[in-house]
């Protein structure tokens, strides 16, 4: 896909997964909108191609060009766009009645009871609050019964409160309905809790693609490296509660974790993100440490991060970790590749402040 | 209190200036939208043709519409023979003539509520599969509504007092062509008539305020209606 506005050009190419939640991030400004745009058929680059699996919705170079209203493809936008003339029911319904009949997908009252919004019907959106009126957007182009969602920074007009509303009914979207969804965001924790896969963009171009879990530990990125929440995510399982210790076992793909009690029951799989500025490490099994979780770790690799800090990409089982250092540790310790290593992540780094995140089933 | 004369002149002015609306509305409404949302060539001479009944001279406007429609300019010769329709010295000619000059009026009200419209939900809309007739009709004309019925009103008002070109173009004559402000010239142009001009005068500046005043609150109950009232 290629684009030029004045002093901006997009030239973006990737493919994703679906089903799944592909989330386009990136800075404000690098594009990631436009690109949506353009998916939707709201906007027609100079130059692209968008295929749907396997139905081509725009190829310009064969004179392909689907108008936006026949893609079915259902956007949420980041200022709702909810029509202020029509009641709350009638927006809803909108798409609903415009659907092809034979096309299936969540009936009304399922939608309406998914995101709670029964009690807000017979409202016009002019009286409802900014996470009201996204959660009937979202069951708007829900009822479109879309081919693919997408969502362009829905969160983003909202204060943290309403943010914290809202996530949870992305999640429950995600988790019921399959259609595939491409989220566009630029706040790394609504990646954490929502997105499969990822696509880093800046400056108008594609940094990286991949799944999310596998972008998190790359350290040469530093869009997602450089950030002071960098970190591997790892996808979980709730293995078991100590109510008594004020803890719960987790368990990922080569060692165990036990983070602050959590509310899921076992058997529930999350994901958490493990900040690279909480991981220590010792080059000897450490003793009589506060720390709750002791990994034995091989160092795979080291590469400068901020000034007089190294970033360590740690093996873990199957699992890759991220740890923050400073160079002066590295040296102290004479840190080389393959080393036989300690990490060190304690419990509370997993606390509030860090939600450990759902992930997709 | 009023001669049967007069309250022809009464009645033939409220019914020119309502058909003039009628007329106008439709293109006024289209106009406004190619103006407010068209990307064409010739948009800006559409403009200029639009809004020239309003800096014209109305006789000038009238003359313009007697030379073109008259029974042997090129539309009305055309007319006439085909359909012996005969628009001078006629009230539809007259109600033609109001059309045009209140033509303006609408388009720049229709405009106005064009332009507070947010695109973003007309492209809300086409996500969610309307086509461009489904969209216009079910999200832009009821958001616009306020503006054309404010446009309507005031054009109707205005409509009522149109006397350049309507005299110019299909002339005075009593019960055909004679509306009040034609009425009102006639009057004072008769020794005595004074008082028929002051009273024709005063239904005028009644019939005017209170277009106006209409204008105004159904402009604002509608906006209520459709929930753009100013939270």
């Amino acid at each position: 896909m290629r684009h030029r506005f004045p002093g901006f050009a997009l030239d973006a190419a990737f493919a994703s997964p679906t089903p799944g939640v592909t989330a386009v991030f990136g800075p404000s400004g690098c594009g990631k909108s436009t690109l949506l745009a353009a998916v939707a058929g709201l906007l027609r680059p100079e130059a692209g191609r968008v295929a749907l699996d396997g139905t081509v919705l725009l190829d310009t170079a064969a004179g392909v060009d689907t108008p936006a209203e026949r893609r079915r493809c259902g956007v949420v936008f980041q200022d709702s766009r909810l029509f202020p003339h029509l009641s709350v029911d009638t927006n809803l319904r909108y798409g609903l009645r415009r659907a092809p009949r034979d096309a299936n997908g969540a009936g009304f009252e399922e939608v309406v009871d998914l995101l709670g919004v029964a009690h807000l019907l017979s409202r016009r959106p002019a009286a409802l609050s900014g996470g009201e009126r996204q959660r009937v957007a979202l069951g708007r182009a829900l009822l479109s019964r879309p081919r693919l969602l997408l969502m362009d920074e829905p969160l983003a007009a909202l204060d943290a409160p309403r943010r914290a509303e809202v996530l949870p009914f992305l999640a429950r979207v995600r988790d019921r309905f399959r259609a595939p969804i491409l989220y566009v965001t630029h706040a790394l924790d609504e990646v954490d809790r929502l997105a499969d896969h990822l696509v880093l963009m800046e400056a108008g171009r594609v940094l990286a693609a991949g799944p999310a879990e596998a972008l998190s530990t790359r350290a040469d990125l530093p869009l997602l490296a450089a950030r002071r929440d960098a970190g591997a995510l790892l996808s979980c399982a709730v293995l078991e509660h100590h109510p008594a210790r004020g803890l719960t076992h987790l368990g990922f793909p080569g060692g165990e974790l036990l983070v602050p009690l959590r509310e899921d029951a076992p058997g529930v799989r999350l994901r958490v993100r493990v900040r690279a500025r909480d991981v220590s490490i010792a080059t000897e099994e450490p003793r009589g440490l506060s720390v709750q979780n002791v990994l034995p770790a091989m160092l795979e690799s080291l590469s400068p991060a901020a000034p007089h800090e190294a970033m360590l990409r740690l093996r873990v089982g199957e699992a890759t970790l991220l740890a923050r250092v400073t160079e002066d540790a590295v040296a102290r310790l004479a840190l080389r590749p393959g080393q036989r290593l300690w990490a060190l992540v304690k419990s509370a780094a997993f606390a509030a402040t860090t939600p450990a995140q759902e992930a997709p089933p | 209190m009023l001669t049967p004369e007069e309250w022809g002149a009464v009645r033939l002015s409220l019914s020119v200036a309502l058909r003039s609306v009628a007329f106008g509305l439709p293109p006024a409404v289209l106009a406004a939208w190619l103006l407010a949302r068209g990307r064409f060539p010739g948009r800006a001479l559409l403009d200029a043709l639009v809004h020239l009944p309003l800096v014209m001279p109305p006789v000038v406007v009238g003359w313009l519409l007697l030379v073109t429609f008259g029974v042997r300019g090129p539309v009305g010769a055309l007319l006439h023979e085909w359909f012996g329709v005969r628009l001078v010295f006629t009230t539809a000619g007259a109600s033609l003539a109001t059309a045009v000059m209140s033509f303006p009026l609408i388009v720049r009200a229709v405009r106005l509520s064009l332009d507070a419209v947010d695109p973003g939900l007309e492209a809300a809309a086409r996500s969610l599969g309307a086509g461009p007739v489904d969209r216009f009709v079910t999200v832009t004309l009821p958001l616009i509504a306020p503006g054309i019925l404010s446009g309507a009103i005031t054009a109707f008002a205005a409509g009522l007092g149109e006397f350049g070109a309507v005299i110019t173009f299909v002339s005075n004559i009593p019960g055909e062509t004679q509306t009040l402000p034609l009425a009102i010239y006639s009057a004072t142009q008769t020794p005595g008539g004074e008082a028929t001009a002051a009273k024709l005068a005063a239904i005028s500046f009644a019939l005017a305020v209170t277009g106006l005043l209409l204008a105004d609150l159904a402009g604002r109950r509608l906006a209520t209606l459709i929930g753009r009232a100013p939270r």
